[in-house]
C-alpha cells in the first residue's frame, strides 16, 4: 500500500495506490496554502481509501522542482510520516516525471514522440524537462532544468508542451497539447511509482532518487538584492 | 517526579535558525535536541531564510530521532505534539509545522500549534517548576524586546511593551559588528565588556525620560543607542586614536541592561507581580543576569532565568507549553493550522 505526495505545482494533494490501482486522490489547487492543507489531505485520502495509516507500506514524494517553500512542505511531511510509521525513508521522483509520465498514458491524448514539460518557477522562469514517449513510458532525456522559457533553444521551446509554463509563456512555448495536464497529479505519481518498482519503465533503475528537494537554483540567488538577508536576526523571532 | 500518566509531549521549534526537538513528560524535560544552522549564516552577518528552511528540512528527521533517543522513549509512545506556529520567519515555521502535523497524522495523536514567546516563557517550568500566576516575562533576543503580562501562559499573555525599532540582540550584533567582533555579538561584547568600564561612556538610555515614560512607559528602543556608539567609534577612529574596545563594550552592554531591567522591575511594581522571569538569547548576557538580581532584590520581587540552554530557541520550550495546554485541557489545534509569521503575543495558541 503506497501512499504519494506532491506539492511542486498548484495542486496540492495525496493518492493512495494498492500496487494495482489508485484507490484515492485528494487535491487542493492553491499555491499558497501548501502547509494548510496537505496534512488533512493526507488524512482525507486515506479516509476516502478506506486504508489505515498503519497498512501503508512505502510512501513516495515529488521532489520537483518547484517553488521552494510549497515543495518542502511535501518534502518533510513524507519524511516525517514515513518515521513516524516506521517505514522506510520515502523514495523521491521527479515531479515533472509524473506529467510526463501522464501524457504517455493517456489514451485520449495522441502521444508525441517528444515531449517538453515546463511548470511555473517563478521569477519569470520554468522548470523544465524534455521527454522521449514510447509505449513503455515517458523516458527523460534532457532536464530536470530552470530557465526562462524564451531562453531554451528553439527545438525544444516548439515542442508539444505541458505544464503552466505555457499559459505563463504563449510566446515562447508555442505548441500545448490541448487539455494536457497543468500540475501533478498525486495519483499519477503513484503509478510511476509502482511501474518504477515493477520495472520495465525506460527510466527504471534511474528515476527514484532520494527524498531530497531538486532546488536547481542556489539559496544566494532566491531573494532579491537587498532583501537576500536579514541583517541580523529577524524581527518577528526572539 | 516522572510519573506514567503525565503527557509526553514532543515540541518542534523552526522559528529561526535552530532545529529544535524537544520531549516533556508533564514538567520533566527528557530531551532536548539542537541542530544550528547558524556557521552557514555567520559569514553573511545574519540568518539567510532560505539557507535556515533548507537546514531545518535536511535536519529535521535525525534532530527527532536524537530526541528521542535522549529521552528513552518511542515516538509512538508520545501522547501530543506541539509546533511552533509563530512568530518567526514564514518559510522556516512552515518547515517546522508540516513536520508537526504529518506527525500527529501518522501517529494519531492531537497537535497544540503554540506562540514562540509564550513558549519562552513556559520553558521555565521545566528548570523551576510551576509558574506563578501572574508572572512578569521579559523576553531578550535577536529579533524581539518584550514586556510581557503572564497571568496564565497556556491562554492569557498580554502585551505590556516591547521594541519600537530594533531588538536587543540585534543592538549587540550591529556594535558587535562595530567593534570587529564576531557575529553573533551578544557573547562577544559579553566577553570584551569584562575588560572594560561600564561608566566610561555615558550613552543615552532610550525611551526613558519624562515624556517617553508616559507614552512609552515598558517599551524601548535601541536605534538611538546604536547610532550613538557608531558616533563615538567613528570620532575616534577620526581623531586618530584607538577605540577603547573593552570601555565600549562595557558602557553600551550596561546602557542595555539599564533599561531592559529597570523597565521590568517597574512593571513588576505597577502590576503587582512577584515574580520577573528573564527568557530569549539575551538572558545568557552575565551584567544582565547580575543587574537584574540586584533590582529584584532591592524591589522584592522574585527572579527566575532558566539555564542559557533553555533560553536560545529550542524545542523544549515548545514541547514545555504543550504540555501545559495538555495538562490545563485546553484545546487541540486543527490539522490545518496555518504558520503565522507575525502572530501576535496575545494569541498563545493558533
Ligand atoms: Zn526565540
Amino acid at each position: 500500500m503506497l501512499l504519494a505526495i506532491d506539492t511542486s505545482t498548484t495542486a496540492i494533494g495525496a493518492a493512495v495506490h494498492d500496487g494495482s490501482e489508485v484507490l484515492a486522490v485528494v487535491v487542493h489547487e492553491d499555491a499558497r496554502r501548501h502547509g494548510e492543507l496537505l496534512a488533512p489531505a493526507v488524512a482525507a485520502v486515506l479516509g476516502q481509501a478506506g486504508v489505515a495509516r498503519e497498512d501503508l507500506d512505502e510512501i513516495v514524494c515529488g521532489v520537483g522542482p518547484g517553488p521552494f517553500t510549497g515543495l518542502r512542505v511535501g518534502v518533510v511531511t513524507a519524511l516525517v510520516l514515513a518515521h513516524s510509521l516506521g517505514l522506510p525513508a520515502p523514495a523521491g521522483i521527479c515531479s515533472l516525471d509524473a506529467l510526463a509520465h501522464e501524457v504517455a498514458h493517456d489514451p485520449s491524448h495522441q502521444r508525441p514522440e517528444r515531449l517538453l514539460v515546463a511548470t511555473d518557477a517563478r521569477r519569470k522562469e520554468v522548470y523544465w524537462a524534455v521527454y522521449e514517449l514510447g509505449p513503455a513510458g515517458a523516458h527523460r532525456v534532457d532536464g530536470p532544468a530552470v530557465a526562462r522559457a524564451a531562453d531554451l533553444p528553439p527545438d525544444v521551446r516548439s515542442l508539444p508542451v505541458v505544464g503552466r509554463g505555457s499559459e505563463l509563456y504563449p510566446d515562447a512555448l508555442t505548441n500545448p497539447i490541448p487539455g494536457g495536464p497543468r500540475d501533478v497529479d498525486p495519483g499519477m505519481l503513484a503509478r510511476l511509482a509502482v511501474d518504477l518498482r515493477a520495472g520495465g519503465h525506460p527510466d527504471f533503475g534511474t528515476a527514484l532518487l532520494d527524498p531530497e528537494p531538486l532546488y536547481l537554483r542556489r539559496p544566494d540567488a532566491v531573494a532579491a538584492p537587498g532583501t537576500a538577508m536579514a541583517t541580523t536576526r529577524p524581527a518577528a523571532a526572539p | 517526579m516522572t510519573t506514567e500518566h503525565e503527557p509526553l509531549v514532543l515540541g518542534i521549534e523552526t522559528s529561526c535558525d535552530e532545529t529544535g526537538v524537544g520531549i516533556v513528560r508533564g514538567q520533566t524535560l527528557l530531551a532536548d535536541t539542537v541542530a544550528s544552522s547558524v556557521d552557514e549564516h555567520a559569514r553573511f552577518g545574519g540568518v539567510v531564510p532560505e539557507v535556515a528552511s533548507r537546514a531545518h528540512l535536511e535536519a529535521m528527521v535525525p534532530t527527532i530521532e536524537r530526541a528521542c533517543a535522549q529521552a528513552g522513549v518511542r515516538l509512538q509512545e508520545v501522547d501530543a505534539v506541539a509546533v511552533t506556529a509563530g512568530p518567526g520567519l514564514a518559510g522556516a515555521l512552515l518547515v517546522g509545522v508540516a513536520a508537526a502535523k504529518a506527525l500527529a497524522v501518522g501517529l494519531g495523536r492531537p497537535i497544540y500549534g503554540v506562540n514562540h514567546l509564550a513558549a519562552h516563557v513556559a520553558v521555565d517550568v521545566v528548570e523551576h517548576g510551576p509558574l506563578p500566576e501572574p508572572t512578569m516575562g521579559l523576553l531578550v533576543s535577536g529579533g524581539h524586546s518584550n514586556l510581557l503580562l503572564v497571568p496564565d501562559v497556556t491562554c492569557d499573555i498580554r502585551s505590556l511593551g516591547a521594541t519600537i525599532d530594533d531588538a536587543a540582540g540585534e543592538a549587540f550584533d550591529k556594535v558587535a559588528r562595530l567593534l570587529g567582533l564576531p557575529f553573533p555579538g551578544g557573547p562577544h561584547i559579553d566577553r570584551a565588556a569584562r575588560e572594560g568600564n561600564q561608566v566610561a561612556i555615558d550613552f543615552p538610555r532610550g525611551l526613558t525620560s519624562g515624556r517617553d515614560m508616559d507614552r512609552h512607559r515598558f517599551d524601548y528602543s535601541f536605534s538611538g543607542l546604536k547610532t550613538a556608539v557608531a558616533r563615538w567609534v567613528k570620532a575616534r577612529e577620526d581623531s586618530g586614536e584607538p577605540v577603547p574596545v573593552a570601555d565600549v563594550a562595557a558602557s553600551f552592554q550596561e546602557a542595555v541592561v539599564d533599561v531592559l531591567t529597570r523597565k521590568a522591575v517597574l512593571a513588576c511594581r505597577e502590576h503587582g507581580v512577584d515574580d520577573l522571569l528573564i527568557g530569549g538569547g539575551v538572558a545568557a548576557n552575565s551584567r544582565l543576569r547580575a543587574m537584574a538580581q540586584e533590582r529584584c532584590d532591592a524591589a522584592g520581587v522574585r527572579l527566575r532565568v532558566p539555564r542559557p540552554g533553555l533560553c536560545t530557541d529550542n524545542g523544549a520550550m515548545v514541547a514545555a507549553l504543550g504540555a501545559e495546554m495538555v495538562q490545563k485541557g485546553r484545546e487541540a489545534s486543527r490539522l490545518d493550522l496555518p504558520a503565522d509569521s507575525s502572530q501576535p503575543v496575545w494569541q498563545v495558541s493558533a
